[in-house]
């Protein structure tokens, strides 16, 4: 009967805080980065100029198909040595996820501007508006309303994600978890405490969420029309 | 400026039965996690589904759980932390098992259960009035009209699995990426060997992602 | 100080005679299936057209060529004497014509639309809604565009509701909008597409008090209305449309009351609901 020791995993509580910041600090990173360029990669893939359209379906198909794992070691392993540079955890991390994310966003971003009805785009551009400005001034402001419940369910998507940086020796929670156990030989405790940090941080997530997503179909601009 | 990298992809076609060996891994646990994954979670879906709130409140609590933590966390916690509550130590493949199916049943579980409740009404009502129980209801009447509903989403699933088996590496489980892994420390090529490997993936799973782009688009012309 | 602009004046016609709009040989096609099949048509300056005609007819496809909603297939239409497009002919279609980005939307700045679904931005208030064309595609300033638009919400007798947002109006309110923000940007012609058909049966008066309004000062309009009774009172040219050509056209006597052609007289039969 194994008794229950959680003294070892308070004694090393500091190293549990760093990891979960580094954690929150790789997601927020990819975010920062993810959001924009998928924003780009939408645009591109809805352009009628193939140039751009093809690309951005090749570089969104490729990282939503492949396992993000892949990914990352390929960012890590094999990038470097291709292209000469140094290459740090933490980089090839955000490297790999801020793309990764860039994907998915895409598509989030191009259901958002596809599901603005046509009758806006005819009569702004029947003000006389330029393509751009109809875009700017009358079609992505309704778009991103509409598209917040599914961002913040990718960006959730994304911290859980994060956990495989592990894997690359990057000190996330779930890395400075498993430091921690073999220091401890405490896994059982170790590992638990960091499952129940991981689900109630992303739980907490979650139902925030869900009441953003409450009030904005309150107010008439959920998707659901 | 940079010099052009030569690509050598001799290294893996010599090995390509460690890499056949990993496929094999890939698939084997796609499969058990797969099964176990949708069975759970029609049992869970369905859980959630029922009304009595001694079979609910757990089935919400198994959800919630399984779906906010990440699944890496999942399967170190099977590998490293149950053996010490057991008289015996866990295997990477339980340890991967375990973790990706109990995630995959916590999402089904919620496919199920907005398939099932986007029917109900009506349907189970019109069954009930001709004398079905609520069991035969549901087998006869509901879920066959929900099961078509919840293809794409359920196709989803499993693609998702499929590219979650690389989690399994994480424990040494002889999975496509561990040999990558193995082949790419001997030959000094993780650039080759890494490509390769995304490679095999994309291309197993691209056919099955345009399936199901196909299928929503089916569905949904038919769907009055 | 600044005062505020007279609400929009008249278009002037650029030469007395020369039509405001002209529309020459126009054929529209949607892949297979020919719509328009040989439009000709001539609207002076002040002229208050009703296009009348079935559904299928093509009177739609015909209002939404006159500010290229729609391309045409073939054919020109010339505003203020200068024809849009380039002449690009082929072997398989003779008549035509190129059109850029930017011409159109040059044109679009002189020829406003109503929409009968109103399509009114939901993210901005009605004032927002009215001062966009002229704070976005006149590139006004914020002072000058919130006065024009209030003097022209006040027109459509909607002053109270400036800061109201579409979702608050009623259908007769978006539409009086929606008829405020297109004549805020000073057009030269007035497009109006069904635009009561979507409203509830007592909303439409009050939207086709405003459009009279508009044409007692002598604006250049084009209607496509189901509205007969209005047509008639209102209208100094009908046209009737049939299977894409202009089947009759004349005063709102000589079609409306003393149809030549039987088709029309047909159509006129069909939805009589009213007396003239």
């Amino acid at each position: 009967m194994h008794v229950w020791n959680f003294a070892p995993v308070w004694a090393n509580a500091d190293l549990l805080a760093l990891g979960l910041l580094n954690t929150l600090k790789l997601t927020g990173a990819a975010l920062a980065f993810g959001i924009p360029l998928g924003l780009v990669l939408a645009l591109m893939r809805l352009s009628p100029a193939r140039l751009l359209s093809w690309p951005a379906s090749a570089v969104i198909e490729v990282f939503r198909t492949t396992p993000p794992l892949v990914q990352l070691f390929w960012f890590f392993f094999a990038l470097p040595i291709l292209i000469h540079v140094e290459m740090t955890p933490y980089v090839a991390a955000v490297l790999t996820f801020s793309i990764q994310s860039a994907a998915f966003f895409a598509e989030v971003f191009r259901g958002g501007i596809v599901s603005v009805e046509r009758g806006q785009w005819e009569a702004a551009r029947a003000l006389g508006m330029a393509p751009r400005q109809v875009m700017r001034r009358v079609v992505l402001p309704q778009a991103v309303k509409r598209m917040v419940p599914a961002f913040l369910e990718r960006a959730i998507e994304l911290m859980k994600t994060t956990t495989l940086v592990a894997i690359i020796s990057y000190a996330d929670l779930l890395f400075q978890t498993n430091e921690v156990a073999q220091k401890t030989f405490r896994p059982l405790e170790v590992f638990t405490v960091t499952a129940l940090i991981y689900f109630f941080v992303i739980f907490a997530a979650s139902t925030l969420v869900q009441g953003v997503e409450r009030r904005l179909a309150a107010s008439g601009e959920g998707m659901a029309r | 400026m940079a010099a052009l990298y030569h690509w050598n992809f001799a290294p893996l076609l010599e090995n390509a039965d460690v890499l056949w060996a990993g496929a094999i891994g890939t698939l084997r646990l796609f499969a058990i996690c797969m099964v176990l994954g949708l069975t759970l979670g029609l049992a869970v879906g369905l859980g959630r589904h029922a009304r009595s709130r001694w079979i609910h409140a757990p089935a919400t609590a198994f959800v919630e759980f399984f779906r906010n933590t990440p699944v890496l966390v999942q399967i170190l916690w099977f590998y490293y932390a149950l053996p010490i509550l057991l008289p015996f130590s866990i295997d990477p493949l339980t340890a991967a098992a375990l973790g990706i199916s109990l995630n995959s049943a916590a999402f089904s579980a919620e496919i199920f259960r907005g398939g099932i409740e986007s029917i109900e009404r009506g349907q189970a009502e019109a069954a009930r009035a001709l004398g079905m129980t609520s069991a035969q209801a549901m087998r006869r009447i509901v879920l066959p009209q929900a099961i078509r509903r919840m293809l794409p989403a359920l196709t989803n699933r499993g693609i998702e699995i499929f590219k979650m088996t690389t989690l399994a590496s994480a424990v040494a489980y002889v999975e496509l990426l561990q040999q990558g892994k193995l082949l790419a420390s001997l030959n000094f090529n993780p650039i080759e060997t890494y490509t390769v490997i995304a490679v095999i993936f994309f291309l197993c799973l691209f056919p099955l992602v345009q399936a199901t782009y196909a299928l929503e688009r089916r569905l949904g012309r038919s769907d009055a | 100080m600044s005062s505020v602009a007279p609400p929009s004046t008249v278009a002037v016609a650029p030469a007395t005679g020369a039509p405001l709009l002209r529309v020459a040989g126009l054929h529209k096609r949607f892949g297979e299936h020919a719509v328009l099949r040989g439009i000709e048509l001539d609207v002076m300056a002040g002229d208050r057209i009703a296009i009348l005609g079935a559904s299928g007819s093509g009177k739609s496809t015909l209002l939404r060529c006159l500010n290229f909603m729609e391309l045409p297939s073939a054919g020109v239409v010339e505003l203020g004497g200068a024809p849009i497009g380039r002449a690009a002919p082929s072997k398989a279609e003779p008549g035509r014509r190129v059109y850029a980005e930017a011409e159109l939307t040059r044109v679009r700045q002189r020829v406003g639309m109503v929409f009968q679904q109103f399509n009114l931005f939901p993210h901005m208030t009605a004032l927002g809604n009215v001062m966009e064309g002229l704070r976005t595609v006149r590139g006004q300033r914020e002072a000058e565009a919130r006065e024009r638009a209030h003097a022209e919400l006040a027109r459509v007798g909607l002053a109270d509701k400036a800061l109201a947002y579409p979702a608050r109006l009623s259908g007769g309110q978006k539409q009086r909008v929606a008829i405020a923000r297109a004549l805020a940007m000073d057009p030269e012609v007035l497009l109006f597409d069904e635009p009561t058909s979507a409203l509830d049966p007592e909303l439409v008066g009050e939207v086709l008090r405003v459009i009279r309004s508009l044409a007692e000062e002598g604006r250049t309009m084009l209607l496509v209305t189901h509205e007969i009774g209005f047509a008639y009172h209102v209208a100094s040219r009908v046209l009737f449309i049939a299977e894409g050509v202009i089947h009759e056209q004349g005063t709102p006597d000589e079609v409306l009351k003393h149809p030549s052609e039987p088709r029309t007289r047909a159509f006129i039969d069909r939805h009589r609901e009213f007396d003239f």
